[in-house]
């Protein structure tokens, strides 16, 4: 029987053994700050996500897409939920491209809740031009897509970590004057030394954020790491729009499968009692 | 039977019943997502709207747009159009409900009920014929106003022979309902967004 | 097929149609008389879970599919889409991506346990070589699949393992050609990979069915390994099992509910969240979890050929066991030696899993050949002489003996009552 329990544990082995593979060329791994929505019982903290809204517009969004949203997404239930009112006028703050019209051109016309965030540029090609050959990735999906760090057990722990690793790279660089000269000699034209960028230490995107860049709102003090936290978490929301019903979906479905795993538990006890 | 094995096999059977009955309601809540998917998803409901600009219509014209995937008549009404709609009296009408999505239900199928804020002079419906969804043609069938240079006005739905008036009702043929009025609104006097 | 149904039809349609078509009697007697060794243990309940796992992935499979959009410029976008607007969308996406790794953890338990009781033996051989196509149609299906989102993963492992075939001598280029539609992967490629991976759980359906009629022309094999005797050796399917079944389904349930709801992306990629790029590679390019240990064996090989070979091996030599293993004795419990090289086999395998999410470089190379070697010589080599070699344990004369022995482990008689 412990023969076979250990089976089971090879088994679980396998699936759990692979979660990733090496970490990236020397990425560091992400600082491993802590979210509301963090585990199983975790929720998005609204006023964080409606600040991270108003950084992703004042500083992302000006080179950054995210194609995937729409803005009538930042009023429905669990994330920013501004009101109906304020996306209208929201969306009407971009402009969004229409058309053909009857003489068959393409024009512009202010943002409807029904549309999605604009992109900056009209297509990859134009984005690399305007920012020296990078390209600033769309950020719908970005803390889905970058692990903050690696390993089996540690990702199964403590998550993967995407919200941590646009956090760090946001306020993980280290300024060109505070370079050793190794580096310095070795500092590609145009590029940063950050040590959290997933590709490589060099990262094209200047540090975007300084202190007090933007305005709170609600009048909380927008410090660099206040503003990296506020985003990272508006941007985990932008790629898990439903995370939220994910888990209180997933609390009902444990809670009612494990009441009938315990009637079928005994069901199996009282039809099998007869044999022994 | 003794009490002590009639006892046993109530509860049993409780037991048994119990249990299905709790794996038939999981089957059940389990099966709602999977039909409900098939329900209009958020980016359908999220009501695309259109802006129309009346001001190219000149009289007596009219535009089809698409909206939500079917066409609407944009008609820009003569005035002779306008009061032929008015001369009809409902009693006559097959339909009597007015079938404008910017009024109450049960309002009747007047003229004025037939257009918003009483701007008669731009008529706007779904060009989707109410018997069986094809797009009726304008200028066409037999209450159209007859004038000078032809027929204006009217609709005639060439699938099944329905007959609709200057005002878009229906007055003979298969079709049960007048054209519908979409929701709009005028953003100028001569702009509309529909939906 | 032995009837094994004593069913009587009692009403009047009910006659009609069974000399119409007795398939109210083959069902009675095929899942719910059907004799079944009394003493199968939870190792015995995996086959059920595979089977409502086929299920679960073919509902979600198909509900996707009205969603989905099998063209390169929308496919990863209509994904987004299910995950945002469709109704349930992400769950549903989340049940069939984490189905699939929930479908591979239950058959490889279910293909240990075979391996582990003789499950392979004579008179199943047929039975057990249906199995491994099964695995092997899984295989494949998951392949498929996993391109669909059109992620930088499901680009790029697309077209390292299509670039395989191109090893094989003469017609290796043609092949790849053929199979990718033009010069690399591109949208023709998504496009019968996106059929293929539709038909095939179709296919599989098939084969279950054989698989289960083959499995009841013997009628199951039992942790002893003994073949039943008598009607004292056997139980009805229903309720004993199939009650047994439900509740190891709703457990393995719950597991399944953890994943999908707790950590939906542990068991993928991140970067699979990053649209294919044909121009940029990532970093590390990594099957998923169910495939690494044959990664493994593949990267092993230093010769592209070669690799290909040993990888479509590994898995190809499963159909010989019921001859490489020479014992006449099925069950591990009765083989202390066999016991033990089928534990560290099983380490092995869990091993080049491990080997295989690492880069090809230094130790990991090193021991990944040293465990491709062990693998091999497990089933050519240790199996072959196991059987000639060792002594079993002395079997129990049968299936209910073992049972009552096992009850009274003390006593040796039993008390009259």
């Amino acid at each position: 029987m412990n023969m076979l329990k250990t089976l089971a544990i090879a088994a679980a082995g396998l699936a759990l053994s692979f979660g990733a593979a090496q970490a990236a060329e020397g990425q560091m791994p992400a600082k491993g700050i802590s979210y509301s929505f963090e585990g199983p019982f975790g929720v998005f903290d609204e006023g964080q996500l409606q600040r991270g809204y108003k950084v992703y517009k004042e500083v992302c969004s000006a080179c950054h897409s995210m194609q995937y949203v729409y803005f009538r997404n930042l009023a429905q239930p669990g994330g920013p939920s501004f009101s109906e009112e304020q996306v209208k006028a929201l969306a009407a703050t971009f402009t969004v491209q229409d058309g053909p019209n009857e003489e068959g051109e393409m024009f512009e016309r202010p943002g409807l809740p029904s549309d999605r965030f604009p992109s900056p540029f009209p297509n990859e090609q134009a984005a690399r031009a305007a920012n020296g050959g990078a390209y600033p990735s769309d950020l719908s999906l970005i803390t889905k897509a970058r692990p903050g760090w690696y390993g089996t057990f540690n990702q199964l722990v403590n998550g993967i970590g995407g919200p941590q690793y646009v956090y760090s790279v946001l306020t993980g660089y280290t300024p060109d004057e505070e370079l050793s000269e190794e580096l310095k000699k070795e500092q590609p034209e145009g590029k940063h030394y950050n040590p959290y960028f997933a590709n490589g230490h060099w990262i094209g995107m200047p540090p975007p954020l300084t202190d007090d860049q933007v305005t709170y709102d609600d009048g909380t003090k927008a410090t660099v790491d206040q503003m990296a936290r506020d985003v990272s978490a508006f941007l985990a929301w932008t790629a898990e729009p439903k995370m939220e019903e994910r888990k209180r979906t997933g609390f009902m479905v444990m809670i009612y499968l494990g009441i009938l795993a315990l009637m079928l538990y005994l069901v199996k006890k009282r039809i099998w009692s007869k044999v022994h | 039977m003794s009490t002590a094995e009639h006892a046993d096999s109530s509860r049993r059977d409780f037991l048994y019943i119990a249990t299905g009955a709790v794996g038939a309601v999981g089957a059940a809540l389990t099966v709602w997502p999977f039909i409900n998917q098939m329900n209009p998803d958020a980016s359908v409901l999220a009501l695309a709207s259109v802006e129309v600009d009346l001001a190219p219509i000149a009289e007596g014209q009219e535009i089809t747009i698409k909206w939500r995937g079917n066409p609407v008549f944009v008609r820009h009404r003569l005035a002779a159009e306008i009061e032929a709609a008015k001369a009809v009296a409902i009693a006559d009408l097959p339909d009597p409900l007015a079938r404008n999505a910017n009024l109450p239900d049960s309002d009747q199928a007047t003229d004025v009920n037939r257009v918003v804020g009483g701007k008669e002079q731009f008529l706007i419906m779904m060009g989707v014929c109410t018997h069986l969804g094809c797009v009726p043609l304008p200028n066409e069938g037999d209450y159209a106003v007859v004038e000078g240079n032809g027929k204006h006005g009217g609709w005639f739905c060439p699938c099944h022979g329905s007959h609709y008036d200057t005002a878009g009702r229906i007055r003979k043929g298969p079709a049960p309902q007048n054209l519908a009025v979409p929701q709009y609104a005028y953003l100028s006097d001569s702009k509309i967004r529909i939906g | 097929m032995s009837g094994h149904s004593n069913y009587q039809p009692t009403s009047a349609f009910g006659k009609w149609m069974h000399e119409r078509l007795p398939i109210v009697e083959m069902m009675k007697g095929q899942v719910l008389d059907f004799p079944t060794p009394r003493n199968l243990n939870y190792w015995y309940t995996f086959g059920g879970i595979l089977a409502v796992m086929l299920v679960v992935q073919i509902v979600t499979g198909v509900v996707l599919v009205m969603h989905y959009t099998p063209h390169v410029d929308y496919a990863f976008a209509s994904v987004e889409h299910i995950m945002r607007d469709v109704n349930s969308g992400w769950m549903i996406r989340y049940m069939h991506a984490n189905g699939a790794s929930m479908f591979f953890i239950a058959v490889y338990i279910h293909m240990f346990r075979g391996m582990y009781y003789g499950s392979y033996k004579a008179p199943r051989e047929v039975l057990w070589m249906i199995g491994v196509l099964i695995y092997l149609v899984m295989m494949a299906t998951a392949f498929m699949g996993y391109v669909l989102p059109w992620g930088q993963m499901s680009f790029w492992g697309a077209k390292v393992i299509t670039n395989l075939f191109s090893a094989i001598p003469f017609v290796g280029d043609s092949i790849t050609t053929l199979l990718w539609g033009g010069y690399s992967v591109d949208n023709p490629t998504l496009n019968r990979f996106f059929s293929l991976h539709y038909l095939l759980p179709f296919v599989l359906a098939a084969l279950v069915v054989l698989h289960i009629w083959a499995l009841h022309v013997p009628g199951n094999n039992n942790p002893t390994g003994v073949s039943v005797k008598s009607s004292q050796d056997t139980l009805p399917f229903h309720p004993y099992y199939t009650m047994k079944d439900a509740f190891a389904i709703v457990v393995f349930l719950m597991f399944y509910a953890a994943w999908v709801f707790f950590a939906p992306n542990y068991l993928g990629h991140a970067i699979n969240y990053q649209e294919a790029n044909p121009l940029v590679t990532p970093a590390h390019i990594v099957p998923e979890w169910y495939y690494l240990p044959f990664y493994a064996i593949l990267r092993a090989v230093p010769d592209k050929l070669g690799g290909v070979i040993a990888m479509f091996g590994s898995i190809l030599i499963l159909f010989a066991l019921p001859w490489l293993d020479t014992s006449k004795v099925r069950s591990g419990n009765y083989r202390p030696l066999f016991k033990g090289f089928f534990w560290i086999f099983a380490i092995v395998c869990v091993a080049l899993g491990y080997l295989g999410s690492k880069p090809a470089e230094g130790l990991y190379v090193v021991f990944s050949r040293i465990l491709t070697v062990y693998y091999f010589a497990h089933f050519l080599v240790i199996l072959p002489l196991l059987g000639l070699l060792e002594t079993p344990k002395p079997l129990p004369s049968s299936i209910s003996d073992d049972v009552l022995a096992r009850k009274r482990p003390a006593t040796a008689a039993v008390p009259a009552e």
